[in-house]
């Protein structure tokens, strides 16, 4: 299998390398057949371990594919563990990243950066496939930062856009903080625990469970809590959340498809699965978990609000993103691994597909992705109109679609949970899934449905559209529905309640909500029907008729109702102040530290006393000696005979004894 | 062996001199491409003849030289120096092909300082005599001060006293030191040295004096002052130079003296070095954010890239402390050196890659200035990858050669003190900042200006020396084993000495 596991990663690798290299030789068509089979290729081999795992009995495989360095006796190796947890992570990322590359013929048909787009997404996949398939830390962080990289690279994507290169680097500088906390929890672990291989940190942890660490005198810390803490810093970074949340709405600067892939689908749940894998640590640390739980409930609330006022298409998704994600932490802190392992699952689809569907409206009303100017496309896409109303209908948790089941899941894991803070986490994910309803809705009427608000230029072009640009992206749409609805249905007992996780999550005993939850579990039809009984779906029914009823029915009151709520509404679209107070706050006052460093520490005290001041010294009192230099022949001749006589007067005096 | 990598480059150097005489340019240029091909070919003897596994000198050449003074023509080179010298090496190949049009005035004298330089460089890293080392560490300034008071730019004679006058002042103490010692030990031989009992008071003055001529090399925060205004005003090759090698040096002399030499000393002060070392990355992580120069830039980053090396090297002392000096306590200050020089290596690299690269802007545009430029990528799109890849590079990104020493260094000071690690890991932070930032403004974006608009792609010349160097940053990223396994038992050795001497 190893080789299998090889190809599965250096696929798209090669794939990218060579049209990274050679793309411009190859033109436009062969690179996208050399990107679409490198990855068509890691993705059926990922299904083929995948199926394995699922009726074949494979047995996980953790093994080194080479040394990387030795420092100091210390092993430090690439090498892959591939268990159920990974199986599954490979698959969703290799599938969807199929898609999307289909998907990306069609949607960058104009752009002359083509192949290397198609360049940086097999290079992407690649990255993430590494970060998932990783057996220890150093593998982890490596392919930890590689997306980073591939994100970076892909947000700055359109160069020339002054909003794009801000947003690409503001995306790598948060993502770095989140990193910084990583490295140390990465570091934490190897001081304590003596590996960075995953298993051997598990074994240490759990046989050494309550070391601490004194962190400043007098104040001591459980060590295992303190680097999950850290470990959690990283993953607030990469999967943004509150307060590192900010670069996920700019990054929709980049090109549609990267939205979809990398910010909906895969990378930003790059925390959540780091999480999970790190299961067996979390589990020996309450607090860690608690957290996790409160900073989850809070995004999932806080950003979904937020996604409400905003008139961007891709950022009300965007937004919806954020929040969805906080909804799989909550699980996580919940101990539901499983559950919040099969949220990410479902929401790469969903979500993946909302994205594309929204890049096929984008693209069709030429690159226009303001809602105010859309409204009954429903009539002009109809394919699109379809396939994104499954996507909402799963969003909002409809019974049947794949989002109700994860979603009602983490609900009542966090209801059923003891954890220090589940029962505000419980009342935030009750209520984010009115405002996800609303949210969602709201953009669903008014891009679809409503009055027409096109823009004549813009109708034009959808007119003329290519008919392969279409077909192109309709595909993906199509094969991504599918699993938006059913996926949910079909997996849910196997993998939430059938133990098909296995050894890969580990959930102490006291800790197991999901079994609870289980024993009253009798499939999933009984499941979805079991909604009636629950708040959850009514809520969002209310979610519903409330954008029903102020974007359909009545859309003459808004104005109105948003001056009366007006401080809310400035609020919500100020985004908290989040972003005023890292730029105009953090990172404006380092750069006048930085400048006084510089200007007074630098220039004025270290060169302008210390260096130039010497030299000036020196200058100095140079310039007074310099006076008995004054070239005059009688001058040097007087003092020569005043020193003899000095020097005459001392032998003799000294032969005489004059001065005894 | 290490006699020709010393001498051949200063003979070829001279050769260069005497055919620039006669013919014009191109005889003197290939002269100088084939000595400095010929030296590293050479070069790659030390490393493919290396013994590995043990700690002992190897090529070890040993000749009186000054008999009444017990000095010797003594060469050697362990794990540590022989990486260094590589780098010499690899380096005056990459400065000779990257100055060969650029360079039109004395074109022949620029070349010839540059290969007696390298012959230097050689000497300094092999010496294991105190005399024959700091001749070569004296000589070496020669051909610098010359390369940036000729060939720089409009400020380089203040530049260049500034940088000639502040290392010289440091190695008149260390002078003061190596004769003391001789005294001591009778001996010259800096082997001789390690080891040799000597009171905690003597040991300290010692120290100071080898650490005053080290950290203005290295260079340390307060006494880095002089490279930026160097940097700003050498021409391109003596940049990749002073960055790439001579940066090295002091940190070099770390390892082969005051560690060794004066532990109990090194041990007492090292609070102050770990101190001086995260204010390196910290301040001067912050100063580079807001320079407007890119050579500023580059060369403030310099010096807290360096601070990572001389934490790693002095923070062995209290991974002991904590560690109890247990068997992974002894792992991990092997990791913590071994990363510091690591990241020596790979400094070298990325930045003589970065000094390149703004060469390269520089000989079309004739502006260092980063306001000058903005959206190069649309009309040097090929430099523009190498560009990004590099300052992903001096970002510290893992797979690239940046990332190994920078994660060595913070995964082991971490069992010295979390603090340590905590403020060297803002560097994840900082230099990013400076680093991206530089190329928001200066790759990416519409294109700003004419002069921009003007600008051509690289020359095959200019993607050979890029294209070199890339491959060297990636491949020592994605597999760093082969280097520390040349250097380990060297390290392994020291820190022995260092601890056995209490």
């Amino acid at each position: 299998m190893e080789i299998v596991y090889l190809t599965i990663t250096l696929a798209p690798l090669l794939g990218a390398i060579t049209v990274g290299l050679f793309g411009h030789r190859l033109g436009r068509q062969r690179s996208h057949r050399v990107t679409i089979a490198a990855v068509s290729l890691s993705c059926l081999l990922s299904l083929f371990v995948l199926s394995r795992f699922v009726w074949g009995g494979l047995e996980p495989y953790n093994g080194t594919v080479y040394t990387w360095a030795v420092a100091g006796g210390l092993h430090m190796e690439i090498g892959f563990l591939i268990d159920p947890l990974s199986a599954l992570m490979m698959a969703v990322v290799t599938f969807v990243s199929l898609m999307v590359h289909i998907y990306t013929i069609g949607y960058m048909h104009e752009d002359p950066g083509y192949q290397r787009f198609f360049s940086y997404i097999n290079l992407f996949t690649f990255a993430m496939l590494m970060l998932v398939m990783a057996n220890n830390f150093l593998q982890l962080f490596f392919g930890w930062e590689a997306v980073g990289l591939v994100s970076y690279l892909l947000i700055g994507f359109w160069f020339t856009r002054e909003s794009a290169i801000f947003a690409n680097l503001k995306a790598f500088l948060i993502n770095r903080i989140g990193d910084m906390g990583f490295l140390l929890g990465i570091a934490l672990l190897l001081a304590y625990f003596g590996s960075l291989d995953y298993q051997q940190v598990f074994a240490a942890a759990q046989t050494q469970p309550a070391q601490m660490i004194t962190v400043l005198p007098g104040l001591n810390w459980s060590v295992i809590t303190f680097a999950c803490i850290l470990l959690f810093i990283g993953a607030m970074g990469k999967s943004a959340q509150i307060p590192l949340h900010v670069w996920l709405p700019d990054s929709m600067e980049g090109p549609t498809p990267i939205s979809a892939l990398i910010h909906a689908a895969t990378m930003v749940t790059a925390g959540i699965f780091m999480v999970a894998r790190m299961s067996p640590l979390f589990e020996l640390s309450d607090t860690a978990l608690s957290v996790v739980l409160i900073f989850g409930a809070m995004t999932a609330f806080f950003m979904g609000l937020v996604g409400l006022v905003q008139n961007d298409i891709k950022r009300v998704i965007a937004y919806s993103t954020l929040s969805q994600l906080g909804y799989m932490f909550v699980a996580l802190g919940v101990s539901a691994y499983a559950v919040g392992i099969f949220h990410l699952m479902t929401h790469a689809f969903f979500k993946a597909l909302l994205f594309l569907a929204a890049g096929a409206v984008i693209v069709a009303l030429h690159h226009e992705q303001d809602m105010r100017k859309m409204g009954n496309l429903r009539r002009y896409l109809p394919i699109t109109h379809f396939t994104m109303l499954m996507g909402t209908l799963a969003l909002v948790a409809a019974p049947l679609f794949s989002g109700y089941y994860s979603k009602d899941l983490i609900i009542e894991a966090a209801h059923e949970a003891h954890r220090a803070g589940a029962t505000l986490a419980y009342w935030l994910v009750l209520l984010s899934v009115y405002v996800t309803a609303l949210y969602s809705f709201r953009l669903y009427f008014l891009v679809f449905w409503g009055k027409e608000r096109i823009d004549p230029h813009a109708k034009e072009h959808m007119a003329h559209l290519p008919r392969y640009v279409l077909r192109a992206m309709e595909w993906p749409l199509i094969l991504l529905a599918i699993p938006s609805v059913v996926i949910g249905y079909l997996t849910v007992e196997p993998l939430v309640f059938g133990g098909f996780f296995g050894q890969a999550l580990f959930v102490a005993e006291p800790h197991d909500v999901l079994h609870e939850i289980g024993q009253s579990f009798h499939g999933s039809w009984s499941f979805a029907m079991h909604a009636v009984e629950g708040p959850a779906l009514y809520i969002a029914l209310a979610g519903f008729l409330t954008a029903w009823f102020f974007y359909m029915l009545r859309p003459k009151l808004l104005p109105s109702i948003r001056d009366r709520f007006a401080v809310f509404y400035i609020i919500l679209l100020r985004k908290y102040g989040f972003d005023e107070l890292y730029i105009d706050g953090i990172a404006a006052s380092s750069k006048s530290v930085a400048r006084l460093l510089w200007q007074v520490g630098d220039a004025r005290l270290i060169d302008g006393v210390m260096v130039n001041g010497t030299a000036r010294a020196i200058g100095r009192f140079a310039a007074v000696i310099r006076g008995l230099q004054t070239g005059y022949l009688y001058h040097y001749a007087f003092v020569m005979i005043l020193g003899l006589l000095v020097l005459l007067t001392w032998f003799v005096g000294g032969w005489r004894g004059w001065f005894i | 062996m290490l006699s020709l990598l010393i001498w051949l480059p200063i003979l070829g150097g001279a050769l260069v001199l005497a055919a620039g005489e006669r013919s014009q340019g191109a005889t003197a240029r290939w002269l100088a491409l084939g000595t400095g091909v010929v030296v590293f070919l050479l070069s790659s003897v030390l490393y493919f003849g290396f013994e590995i596994g043990t700690s002992a000198m190897q090529f070890v050449e040993r000749v009186a030289w000054v008999p009444a003074f017990d000095v010797y023509y003594y060469l050697g080179v362990d794990g540590i120096s022989t990486p260094l010298i590589l780098l010499t090496t690899f380096a005056t190949v990459l400065v000779i092909i990257a100055g060969w049009e650029v360079i039109q005035y004395k074109q022949t004298q620029y070349l010839a300082a540059f290969l007696i330089m390298e012959g230097l460089m050689v000497g300094v890293f092999s010496a294991l005599d105190a005399i024959l080392f700091y001749v070569f560490w004296e000589a070496m300034l020669v051909p610098m001060f010359l390369i940036i008071g000729i060939w720089g730019g409009p400020n380089r004679i203040y530049a260049t006293i500034k940088f000639f006058l502040y290392t010289f002042m440091g190695s008149v103490l260390m002078l003061v030191a190596l004769i003391y010692l001789r005294y001591q030990t009778d001996s010259f031989g800096i082997l001789d040295f390690h080891g040799t009992a000597l009171a905690l008071s003597e040991q300290i003055l010692i120290f100071l004096a080898f650490l005053v001529a080290f950290a203005v090399k290295v260079p340390m925060w307060p006494v880095h002052t002089w490279l930026p205004d160097a940097h700003v005003e050498a021409p391109t090759g003596g940049s990749v130079i002073l960055a790439a090698i001579m940066l090295k040096i002091g940190a070099y002399g770390f390892l082969r003296f005051s560690l060794p030499i004066t532990p109990a000393a090194s041990m007492e002060l090292a609070w102050l070095l770990i101190a001086l070392s995260l204010i390196a990355v910290v301040y001067i992580g912050l100063v580079a954010i807001v320079q407007e120069d890119m050579k500023k830039l580059i060369a403030y980053s310099s010096v807290a890239h360096m601070g990572f090396v001389t934490l790693g090297f002095f923070v062995i002392f209290d991974i002991f402390a904590h560690t109890n000096g247990t068997e992974s306590g002894g792992g991990s200050a092997v990791m913590a050196l071994e990363g510091g020089v690591v990241q020596m290596i790979s400094h070298g690299f990325v930045s003589a890659a970065l000094f390149l690269c703004v060469g390269v802007l520089y000989d079309r545009a004739h502006s260092r200035l980063i306001k000058d430029y903005g959206g190069v990528a649309n009309r040097m799109p090929i430099f523009a990858a190498f560009f990004v890849l590099f300052a992903m590079a001096n970002v510290g990104l893992p797979g690239t050669s940046g990332f190994v020493g920078e994660f060595m260094v913070i995964l082991a000071s971490l069992q010295g003190n979390f603090w340590y690690a905590a403020l060297a890991a803002l560097t994840l932070i900082l230099g990013a900042a400076y680093t991206l930032w530089l190329i928001k403004r200066v790759v990416y974006g519409e294109v700003a200006n004419a002069q921009v608009a003007a600008l051509t792609d690289l020359n095959a010349r200019e993607f050979i020396v890029l294209g070199v160097l890339a491959g060297a940053v990636l491949l020592l990223g994605i597999w760093p084993a082969p280097l520390i396994e040349v250097m380990a038992p060297s390290l392994q050795h020291l820190l022995q000495q260092v601890i056995a001497t209490p």
